[in-house]
């Protein structure tokens, strides 16, 4: 092996490690996750939107969302109920509260409280669909 | 030829790096990255002091100055020797240096330093009380740390306080006749007591004593996190380091500062500025031999929901939708097993021993906890592996210790 590889070989392994150092101290989501807001469900049964009712929201501070759901032609769905979830994938644990659906806004749309993420990072953040047209989950990715 | 060239282009090579790690270390020594997580830690971050909305005397200057009185004094315990400043040692950061707190017995946990405890959502380790108020009248009641009783508190405060209380809080009115030990959480005596009481004045005795915890939090609200090195670093590293010599840190201390940020995980619970996330974690701290089992928050779960002295309760002074972070509580018992609140690292170095019960002695012990990750005693560890050496661990501490005046 000539010096040239050697070095090459060590600056190739400082690289590495640096990025694998970087990646471990900040590390994102997987290459190619999704972050988009809008999104079709499992099954195909609804396409279910979310945003922060007020922007900017605080990120380590109790907040609500909204849930908008619409089903298959595009219609809004009413009388859903909605159970929340989510965590982060990387450091294995839930959500730090446990938020509810609490308010049926109309147009499809509803009010989701007692949201928080305690860390900056990768989220996943989890609805499971109760309506009329059947049972569905949607999981969305955030980036905090 | 080859060798030549491959000489010259490791010489050359070695040069540019040692340059740029030179040029890198007076520009600045943090990534970009780095540089914007320290700025989420450092004081200057902290926001206003959020109100209580369940306590209307929380930001009272007067109830305040009451308060800081009957937080020591002693006449409040059951042998007239424990106030909260027996354990809350205001000149040692409002803590008493012990494994387990010694009152008018030995606890089960340690005595929590206080300063900037008035911005989380969740007091004790395990979270048991969601306001400062409610907290403060667990301990007078606790048998082993005051050993009192909430009707002779407020007997004591008519006794000693009526005056003061009546003009901060009005008429202490429908007492009972006559004095009498009586608790719905106390000895059976004092519950049989309690049940002999009318409704009436249990509601007079329960709001007196309520009026005590909330004066004693309005005290509490006024203690606050101190500025540290770290965050006089923080500030010029800021504004591009051009800092006073006090503020720089060593190498030693940068290194450290960089395993905390990175490969120690720190932050992943110890974020903010006061090194707290406020929520509840695993982190496989050793059970104590002789304590009795201790799951964490898991098992106080039920009993925040049925606390009369809670934010939904009828002494609060908040609204329901006030009271988000208890009505959007986890229950994930599984998650919440030995779960415990990350107390504050601000001065951490200067307040041995460390966790829920006083478990390790030293910071490099509780290092050492972390680097090897054991199994939970009970519930599941969040903690992984860490490959620290000696001079990692080394450093951490002394980023720790810059964490201090």
């Amino acid at each position: 092996m000539t010096r040239r590889r050697i070095l090459l070989s060590v600056l190739a392994l400082i690289i590495a490690v640096g990025g694998t150092l970087a990646f471990k101290m900040f590390r994102p989501a997987p290459t190619g996750t999704d972050f988009a807001r809008t999104r079709a469900t499992a099954n195909g049964l609804y396409t279910v939107a979310i945003a922060p009712e007020k922007e900017p929201f605080v990120r380590d501070a109790l907040h609500s969302w909204i849930v908008t759901v619409k089903n298959k032609t595009g219609s809004p769905v009413e009388k859903a109920t909605i159970d929340v979830g989510g965590g982060m994938p990387q450091h294995g644990h839930g959500l730090p509260t446990a938020p509810k659906m609490t308010a049926e806004l109309g147009q499809g749309r509803y009010r989701v409280e007692g949201v928080k993420f305690s860390m900056f990072g990768w989220w996943e953040f989890s609805f499971a669909i109760k309506a009329p047209p059947g049972n569905d989950t949607v999981v969305f990715n955030l980036k905090l | 030829m080859m060798l030549k060239v491959s000489t010259a282009l490791v010489r050359s090579s070695m040069v540019a790096l040692v340059a740029l790690m030179m040029g890198a270390c007076d520009r600045s020594p943090l990534t970009t990255e780095e540089s914007a997580v320290v700025a989420t830690l450092a004081l200057g971050a902290l926001p206003a002091l959020p109100s209580d909305p369940s306590n209307i005397y929380a930001d009272n200057k007067d109830v305040a100055a009451f308060g800081k009185k009957l937080f020591g004094d002693t006449r409040l315990s059951l042998n007239g020797k424990v106030a909260c400043a027996t354990c809350h040692l205001p000149e040692r950061q409002f803590q008493d240096d012990k494994p387990l707190a010694v009152a008018v017995g030995t606890g089960v946990r340690r005595t929590m330093p206080l300063a900037g405890v008035a911005w989380g959502p969740w007091f004790f380790w395990d979270g048991r009380k969601d306001s400062q108020w409610s907290q403060a009248l667990g301990p007078l009641e606790d048998q082993v740390e005051h050993g009192s009783d909430r009707t002779t508190l407020v007997f004591t405060i008519a006794t000693h306080y009526r005056q003061t209380y009546e003009t901060l809080f009005g008429p202490l009115t429908d007492l009972p006749a006559v004095a009498v030990a009586a608790s719905p959480v106390g000895t059976i005596a004092a519950r049989r007591a309690w049940d002999a009481l009318t409704p009436a004045e249990r509601t007079a005795i329960n709001r007196g004593f309520a009026n005590i915890g909330k004066a004693i939090a309005a005290h509490g609200r006024t203690l606050k996190p101190e500025m540290t090195r770290f965050d006089r670093f923080a500030a010029s590293h800021a504004q591009g380091n051009s800092a006073p010599d006090n503020a720089r840190f060593t190498q030693q201390e940068i290194a450290g500062l960089k395993l905390f940020l990175g490969k120690g995980s720190c932050t992943n619970c110890h974020s903010g500025p006061r090194l707290t996330d406020d929520h509840f974690h695993n982190t496989g701290m050793p059970a104590v031999p002789g304590l009795p089992p201790d799951g964490g928050r898991a098992t106080v779960l039920k009993a925040i929901g049925a606390d009369p002295f809670n934010c939904l309760g009828a002494f609060s002074d908040a609204t329901p939708d006030q009271c988000g972070e208890l009505r959007f509580m986890s229950q994930d018992r599984h998650a919440l097993t030995r779960a415990y609140k990350p107390p504050s690292l601000r001065r951490v170095s200067s307040r041995p021993p460390y966790m829920h019960a006083g478990q390790f002695p030293t910071l490099d012990a509780v290092i050492a906890h972390y680097a090897s990750a054991p199994r939970a005693p009970a519930g599941h560890s969040e903690l992984k592996p860490l490959d620290l050496s000696d001079q990692d661990r080394q450093a951490l501490v002394a980023f720790l210790k810059t964490l201090e005046p």
